[in-house]
């Protein structure tokens, strides 16, 4: 059985959670348990239906104002596919949780509420999500039974939608548009009857249906090493393994590769998992790689084939997502972690600003506050080995760290 | 994090190329080893808390796994409650010798003689509250600043809101409303002295997870999770053990026997049985695949408000 990892978007009380709750519902997936104490609560607050939004937000406060606050993780499978849902916040100020959810995905879905159309937060969130080059994005038309079910409806809100798609950046997105109805049940799990011009997928039939191998983002294989392991026993005496992940494509005993950042070649000797040996190791294994040769190797290095290196620099440019209350200016220095390497880094410049409500770019910006995108330039106490975000997710992106505050103050995605 | 994943096994001599699997239980198995090698390398004193549970002797395969063929290079800890099964703690003496790994024992039965914390009392007594001042107090005691445990999202509520590095500060609160983001594989360590970090690595796991995972790596646990004869007593539509004191019970509780096994476990307190007659992990999946209650519907700290867990975790409950 596969994993499908998504993650929901949209403004607050578009019915995200009830969307998930219903998913829940009718896959049949909530235990008798908690459907007790959803009926339970929901009747306590004099509601005459079942408030779904009562299995995810798990937090007193959310519970109290009625909104999601922070992602939250929902899990249930069909006999095809095990789903993990994050349920990400629609507030503004919390889209630091939502792009937090957004970024372990493969897919997403935008509610936007029929009687609203689209709004800001729509833009926002469909920006973000090409920006994290989401590859499927499902736009659902939630609401439907509040606007008498109409087609005329539908197609003006797909209309107004399909006019921010002309101005993505990520072009290669599918983006599919369904008309549901959370609460009462309409093309989520089941077909609608109050629907009949509608003859697309339901959500779930969609999503069943959707090959992971189009919706995975590779590239060319990149090995950054997290630990070295020494055992030093009388077995293992010589041993010196590099353990990591392989993110991107395949590596395999025999490849030549090189360590950087020291740029020394060996051979790839021997690839472990646990303790038995494999000829290749695929992306998203955690391995652990023995080279031909005595190479120096420690953490936050990284194995590549030789034949295909990544831009090795001591600066560059990317689109940062701030999420911290401290402002970013120029001049600041703050930790970058790539993928398990950490450098210091100072900001150089702030090109531009995107605009809050995404119409442009603001050529004057000399700060970042919190939920600001941006396009920042980065000097480097020691060089990094990258991507470009477009060719590889993992290799392309770092978290930066204020190093008094030690938060995670942003992230960014190289150019 | 997760996806598409390792390969298939060959013998050292077969040269085929072979390709990616991408099921569930490797993508999560490579998370979490992923997960635990970060803690390895980002934090100086890491610890396993381990209760002798599935989850946490989950946990141990997934470490022994990750560092293969050096020793898992953190101890294992146990808060004992002294309200633990006896089978679960011939158990966990049997793993550490076996496997040759450092257990450090501490007792919540030390905390109440030193007075930090008062026995609760009456029908619903538990130690389970009890236990956070001695996890906090031996944190503070071995300086650890990393605490791997085995708590998953699908569990609880409250649960499904933590990150995978969830950062507590020195009295050892979760700050639910400031998490740090978590973004793609990052995971940032970075903390100021007297600050911990819990760790989650298998918070993607469901219960049918663990099982499917412990049946295909035939890991052994503890007897009580099969079926099994018991003296037990009902109490608010729950099977209580009665084999021992632990339990409150009052007189007119009637105690008969019955074919239980524990879902989860607990202390004996607070961790009801159901009713099964699966008596080998094939059959306990089955039963789990079926299974129209939750895991912790059985657990009655979980019972005590809507926001139980929350509460506790705030407090610096696992």
């Amino acid at each position: 059985m596969k994993v499908l990892k998504l993650a929901t978007a949209g403004s607050v009380d578009d019915g995200k959670s009830t969307l998930i709750g219903r998913l829940l519902y009718d896959t049949k997936s909530l235990t008798t348990d908690k459907l007790e104490a959803i009926e339970k609560t929901s009747k306590q607050r004099g509601y005459d239906y079942l408030d779904f939004s009562l299995a995810t937000d798990g937090l007193v406060a959310e519970r109290e104002q009625g909104i999601t606050i922070d992602v939250a993780h929902i899990y249930f499978s069909t006999p095809t596919k095990s789903y993990i849902i994050a349920d990400t916040p629609g507030h503004v100020e919390y889209t630091r949780n939502m792009v937090t959810g957004a970024s372990t995905s493969q897919a997403a879905i935008i509610l936007i509420d029929a009687r609203k159309g689209v709004i800001e937060q729509t833009y926002r969130h469909f920006f973000i999500n090409n920006m994290l080059r989401i590859k499927d994005v499902i736009v659902a038309i939630n609401k439907m039974d509040l606007v008498d079910y109409a087609e005329d409806t539908f197609n003006a809100i797909k209309a107004d939608f399909e006019e921010l798609m002309a101005k993505r950046d990520y072009q290669d997105q599918n983006i599919t548009f369904i008309p549901v109805s959370a609460l009462k049940g309409d093309n989520v799990v089941n077909k609608s009857d109050a629907m009949p011009w509608y003859q697309g997928q339901t959500l779930l039939q969609h999503l069943e249906e959707l090959d992971l191998k189009d919706i995975y983002n590779t590239g060319t294989p990149r090995f950054p090493v997290q630990y070295v392991i020494r055992p030093k026993t009388d077995d293992y005496h010589d041993f010196r393994g590099f353990a990591g992940k392989v993110y991107g494509g395949e590596l395999s005993v025999g490849d030549e590769v090189v360590a950087l950042p020291s740029q020394t070649r060996s051979k790839i000797k021997e690839i472990y998992f646990h303790d038995k040996k494999f000829q290749t190791a695929s992306r998203r294994s955690s391995v652990t790689i023995t080279l031909e040769d005595e190479i120096n190797v420690s953490r936050g290095d990284m194995l590549v084939k030789a034949d295909d290196l990544p831009q090795i620099e001591k600066q560059f440019t990317a689109t940062v997502s701030w999420m911290d209350s401290d402002q970013l200016t120029p001049g600041k220095k703050y930790v970058v972690q790539h993928g398990v390497n950490k450098v210091l880094a100072k900001v150089d410049a702030i090109h531009h600003k995107i605009k809050p409500d995404y119409t442009g770019i603001d050529e004057e910006a000399t700060s970042l506050g919190m939920n600001d995108i941006a396009k920042v330039s980065f000097k480097l106490n020691k060089p990094i080995f990258y991507d470009a975000f477009k060719d590889h997710r993992t290799n392309g992106s770092f978290i930066l760290i204020d190093a008094q505050s030690n938060a995670t103050a942003g992230v960014g995605f190289i150019e | 994090m997760t996806l598409d994943t390792v390969t298939k096994e060959i013998s050292a001599t077969d040269s085929q190329v072979l390709g990616a699997t991408g099921d569930v239980a490797n993508a999560l198995e490579n998370e979490a080893i992923y997960i635990i090698r970060e803690v390895a390398a980002q934090f100086e004193k890491p610890v396993l808390l381990f209760s002798g549970g599935k989850d946490s002797i989950t946990l141990v395969r997934l470490a022994q796994k990750a560092f293969w063929p050096a020793k898992i290079p953190f101890p294992l800890m146990h808060i004992d409650t002294g309200h633990n099964f006896p089978e679960t703690i011939e158990f966990r003496d049997r793993l550490v010798e076996e496997l040759g790994l450092e257990l450090i024992v501490r007792n919540v039965q030390d905390s109440i003689d030193q007075g930090k914390v008062k026995e609760e009392t009456g029908k619903y007594a538990s130690r389970n509250m009890l236990q956070t001042t001695t996890l906090l107090d031996a944190i503070e005691e071995f300086k650890f600043d990393a605490c791997i445990g085995g708590a998953r999202r699908d569990e609880e509520k409250a649960r499904a809101k933590e990150r995978i590095f969830s950062v507590r500060d020195d009295f050892g609160q979760w700050d639910e409303k400031n998490q740090r983001p978590e973004l793609f594989d990052m995971l940032n360590g970075q903390i100021e002295l007297g600050q911990n970090v819990r760790v989650f690595p298998i918070s993607n796991w469901t219960e049918l997870d663990v099982w499917s995972y412990i049946e295909r790596e035939q890991i052994e646990i503890p007897s009580i999770y099969f079926a099994h004869q018991r003296k037990i007593f009902l109490r608010d539509g729950l099977i209580w053990s009665a084999e021992d004191d632990v339990v409150f019970r009052a007189e007119d509780e009637v105690v008969e026997e019955r074919t239980v096994r524990f879902r989860t476990v607990g202390d004996m307190s607070c961790t009801a049985a159901v009713e099964s007659n699966a008596d080998t992990i094939a059959k306990v999946v089955a039963e789990i695949r079926e299974s129209s209650i939750s895991e912790r519907g059985a657990r009655i700290d979980d019972k005590r408000s809507e926001a139980a867990m929350e509460k506790r975790k705030q407090q610096g409950y696992f």
